[in-house]
């Protein structure tokens, strides 16, 4: 029985424990040089930062994952460096891209652990240089060591939001403000008596206790306006409203935005498994059961790609995808694990659906954004092109869903097929239809997940 | 049930050559409605290269090819907008010797249909467009052919379509088609449309209408196999193709490098068509021998759809043979999209004077029928 | 856009290309974090007339971070390891 696991952050690392645990070699195949995935992402080697330096509280479990990764990839297949860009069903092949050439694996059951990226809100001024995302400033400082600007402002919401602030802080960069969009009134009403995981809670109040003792300006209930700057001098400041209305001018010169982080299935997507949106999560999520079985037969799914969850959620779901994936092949399996692990993980998700209540999308910010914003940066589409893709009286009518739309102004079509701009560009479109989010689709998954050089097609042509 | 609609035509089927049917016979008044199961222009029609060509057109074809190009200058006149329309040139490839005599057989094919075509040897290839490599060793030119963007073709008739007084229900799903008491009547899930006339515009499922006729054929699907790169520097003007068709690419003006070449896979029932990756790596193949400069370019995503294709490969365009008031236009096998326009407006002719100047007669029906006019395998309605 | 060296940053130098002119990095930058900590200020300039562009997400995802690398092609800054002699320009 030929398996494959894509990815190799917490989910991909132990579902491929336990299946070697089974005593299957499995296909391992993960695009970074050194696995690890985001959360638990290792600098290069040279790097001298220990774990606790890099991951802070989350040392432990970092360095559990990085023991574990490394003791497995003996034991599997690993074939890092490697993007898998195609999934074919018949027959049932991973296609690859690995130092610019092509190759296919052909497998009987595979779990996809493609991760997530962070969910981000467009506003004038965002394409500018020294503008990243959230984790884009982390992994600066993570994964390199560096701060993305001499005054680095820090926008958006969500944990990840002051858990960057005060690594930021802690590694002596200059945070100009850390300003979150969501009202105080809001996480306290989401938060309140939440006794389930009371470990992460305590955790993003202690980093904001420390940020504000350090005396950095710690907003809530912001609404940003816009990042000012140019192309040549890159971001010079940062508008916004406080929660009083008062207009405000921020000076820094990098800008870290994001609004909680999306699952990236397109994998998933192209495997067949239904994709559908989840009102709570406030993303599209591929279908799966609580062991991470798809309705396609063979396929698994586990960690962020099938659900924003975080690293402790991945790791479990991980493990249960790589049982569930035994149980089917009617091999032996480890029911008191798979029994201790689901009680965990419904434990999870009842705090997950608090956190997502305590730090919402900001729809309406999204919905609101002024026409003159680039929405699609690849393609830089402005908001006004979308909105006047769902008027009756443009030139090929009204764009009912997404892919019309996209087909009508070209959001979308840019190399990173909608990854950033396609939760915001749904919001704008679905508030100018006057429909909900849920309704308008969204944009289809095609081949290659990520961009595929013509030179990496084969010299020769394959035997008919 | 509410009560029936009664129009003049219905029209079964939102890709170009229904929407361009509404349109036409809007503009002569006549009431017509149009049910397309999903958005118009959702399968072939939108999916294709859209490649808007003469040359390389079976004859039978030509003359409606001819009248649709005359059509397609005149879009923004017509319908407000010209959906991207470019006269690049029609480039055609020959990669051997065996090829090149094909083109050059065309040559006079093309000359009697009042179609000038240039041929190019290898130098005066390699004078004229740089950028094509070694591989391509001759090449016919068509300066009036050229290109458009399939995604805006069929929303853009629809709206006109409308506008002039049409009626197109899009999501609307035939579930049952029958002529009775000298009227079709069409059911869908919620109405009963009823008119003297029908027009079968329904890509693939023409097929099937048309069995619902008693005057099946042998039409298979056909997916093609389509893809995109990057945006890169604009070099490549005129759309480019190959003898025998195994590969096709034009750019547009703002970079991106369209390829076609091969089938992917596809299920009519769901609808549902995707790319192969296979066929799309010997497509990227070819294409990088026909351009060099390309090897560095990188595709960003593929797609499909679903097109009907007969097995001489030209379509099924003509009354019916089995049912007055019926006509049909369907089968395209992946070239339909340039013929859409003038299908259209042959289709409004042939509804409201029974008649068309337009020679049909080798695309007829009966072509697939036993030769005393029986459909194979069944008696006459 | 000029990302700052904070920490970890005693690593050996290695010397490339960007534009022309030979700069130092460190071992272990990736070309973003090599071009943008050191002599450029961006990345690439936007195909559809936005102006500079310094990348985003820094995690290979959004493919705004392109530059090009002799004898390899157009890259990803944000995961491409900064090798010493490599020749590199904006795309």
């Amino acid at each position: 029985m030929r398996v494959a696991v894509v990815g190799a952050g917490p989910a991909g690392v132990r579902a491929v424990e336990q299946l070697v645990r089974a005593g299957l070699r499995p296909l391992w195949i993960d695009e970074a040089p050194d696995g690890g995935g985001r959360i638990y992402q290792r600098p290069p080697a040279g790097f001298a930062r220990e774990a606790r330096a890099l991951y802070g509280l989350e040392a432990p479990k970092a360095r559990a994952l990085h023991a574990a990764l490394d003791a497995l990839k003996p034991a599997a297949d690993w074939q890092p460096d490697t993007l898998v860009w195609d999934i074919g069903a018949d027959p049932r092949e991973l296609h690859t891209l690995h130092e610019g050439q092509v190759a296919a694996h052909g497998f009987d059951a595979a779990i996809l652990c493609t991760g997530a990226m962070d969910r981000v809100v467009p506003l004038p001024g965002w394409t500018l240089p020294g503008v990243t995302t959230l984790g884009g400033a982390q992994i600066a400082l993570k994964a390199q060591g560096c701060a993305i600007g001499r005054c680095v402002a820090l926008l958006g919401s969500g944990p990840l939001l002051w858990l960057v602030a005060y690594q930021y802080m802690k590694a002596g960069a200059t945070v100009a403000a850390v300003l979150d969009t969501t009202p105080f009134a809001t996480k306290a009403r989401a938060l309140a008596g939440l006794p389930h995981d009371p470990a992460t809670l305590a955790k993003g109040l202690y980093y904001v206790a420390r940020l504000r003792a350090a005396g950095i300006l710690v907003a809530e209930g912001v609404t940003p306006l816009a990042i000012e700057g140019d192309g040549e001098r890159g971001v010079s400041a940062l508008r916004w409203r406080d929660a009083k209305g008062r207009e405000r001018w921020l000076d820094c010169d990098a800008v870290g935005l994001g609004w909680g982080v999306r699952p990236e299935p397109q994998l998933a997507d192209l495997a067949g498994v239904p994709i559908r949106f989840d009102a709570v999560q406030h993303n599209w999520v591929p279908q799966r059961d609580a062991m991470g079985r798809t309705p396609v037969r063979g396929i698994y799914l586990a960690g962020d790609a099938a659900g924003i969850g975080g690293a402790d959620v991945a790791e479990m779901a991980g493990a249960c995808a790589a049982q569930a994936l035994l149980a089917d092949a009617v091999l032996p399996v480890d029911a008191a694990l798979t029994g201790r692990l689901q009680r965990r993980l419904q434990r999870q998700a009842r705090f997950r659906a608090a956190l997502e209540r305590a730090f919402p999308f900001p729809a309406r910010l999204a919905a609101a954004m002024p026409d003159e914003t680039i929405l699609c940066r690849c393609e830089a589409v402005t908001a006004g092109e979308l909105r006047a893709a769902a008027e009756p009286e443009g030139p090929h009518g009204a764009a009912p869903e997404v892919n019309r739309a996209k087909a009508f102004t070209r959001i979308g079509m840019g190399r990173c097929q909608g990854r950033v701009c396609g939760m915001a560009a749904a919001e704008v479109l679905a508030a100018r239809l006057g429909c909900d989010v849920a309704e308008i689709g969204r944009l289809r998954g095609q081949a290659p997940v990520k961009p595929l050089p013509l030179s990496a097609a084969p010299e020769r042509e394959a035997a008919a | 049930m509410t009560a029936p609609v009664d129009a003049d035509v219905l029209i079964i089927g939102g890709g170009g050559a229904g929407c361009s049917a509404a349109l036409h016979l809007a503009w002569r008044g006549a009431r017509v409605v149009l049910l397309e199961r999903g958005l118009v222009g959702s399968q072939a029609s939108g999916a294709n290269y859209g490649g808007v060509r003469q040359q390389g057109r079976h004859p039978a074809e030509l003359p409606i090819a001819k009248r649709s190009h005359a059509l397609w200058r005149r879009l923004p006149e017509l319908i407000g907008t010209d959906c991207e329309f470019v006269q690049t040139g029609h480039l055609k490839l020959a990669r051997n010797e065996a090829e090149a005599a094909e083109l050059l057989a065309y040559l006079d094919v093309a000359a009697s249909h009042g179609l000038q075509l240039e041929f190019l040897d290898g130098m005066a290839l390699r004078r004229r467009f740089p950028w094509l490599g070694p591989a391509a060793v001759a090449g016919s030119f068509a300066p009036e052919d050229g290109s458009a963007n399939p995604r805006l073709l069929s929303p853009a008739l629809a709206r006109a379509a409308r506008q002039a007084g049409a009626t197109l229900l899009e999501q609307t799903a035939v579930t049952d088609c029958r002529h009775e008491n000298g009227r079709f009547v069409v059911e869908t899930a919620t109405r009963r449309f009823r008119a003297g006339r029908l027009l079968n515009t329904a890509g693939f499922w023409g097929g099937q209408v048309a069995a619902w006729f008693g005057e099946a054929v042998p039409i298979r699907h056909h997916t093609p196999n389509m893809m995109v790169t990057e945006p890169i520097p604009y070099t490549i003007e005129p759309n480019v193709g190959v003898a025998g068709g195994n590969v096709y690419l034009r750019q547009i003006p703002r970079g991106n490098v369209i390829i076609g070449g091969g089938y992917g896979m596809g299920d009519p029932v769901v609808p549902m068509s995707r790319p192969l990756a296979q066929v799309t790596l010997q497509a990227m193949r070819r294409a990088a021998a026909l351009v060099p400069a390309l090897a560095g370019v990188s595709v960003i995503r593929s797609w499909s759809g679903i097109d009907g294709m007969m097995p001489d490969k030209i379509p099924v365009v003509g009354p019916s043979s089995t049912t007055p008031g019926l006509f049909h236009a369907f089968g395209f096998s992946g070239h339909g999209f340039q013929l859409s326009l003038a299908i259209g407006a042959i289709l409004c002719e042939l509804a409201l004077d029974g008649r068309t100047e337009t020679p049909l007669e080798e695309l007829s029906i009966r072509r697939f029928l036993a030769p005393q006019g029986v459909p194979a395998g069944g008696v006459m309605a | 856009m000029r990302l700052v060296r904070l920490v970890d940053q005693d690593r050996p130098e290695i010397r490339f290309t960007f534009e022309g002119q030979e700069c130092a990095a460190r071992a272990g930058d990736t070309l973003l974090t090599a071009i943008l900590a050191g002599e450029g200020s961006f990345l690439r300039r936007s195909e559809f007339g936005d102006g500079p562009r310094a990348g985003f997400c820094l995690m290979g995802a959004c493919q705004d971070c392109r530059v090009v690398v002799e004898g390899r092609g157009p890259v990803r800054a944000c995961v491409t390891e900064c090798l010493p002699g490599l020749v590199v320009r904006r795309a």
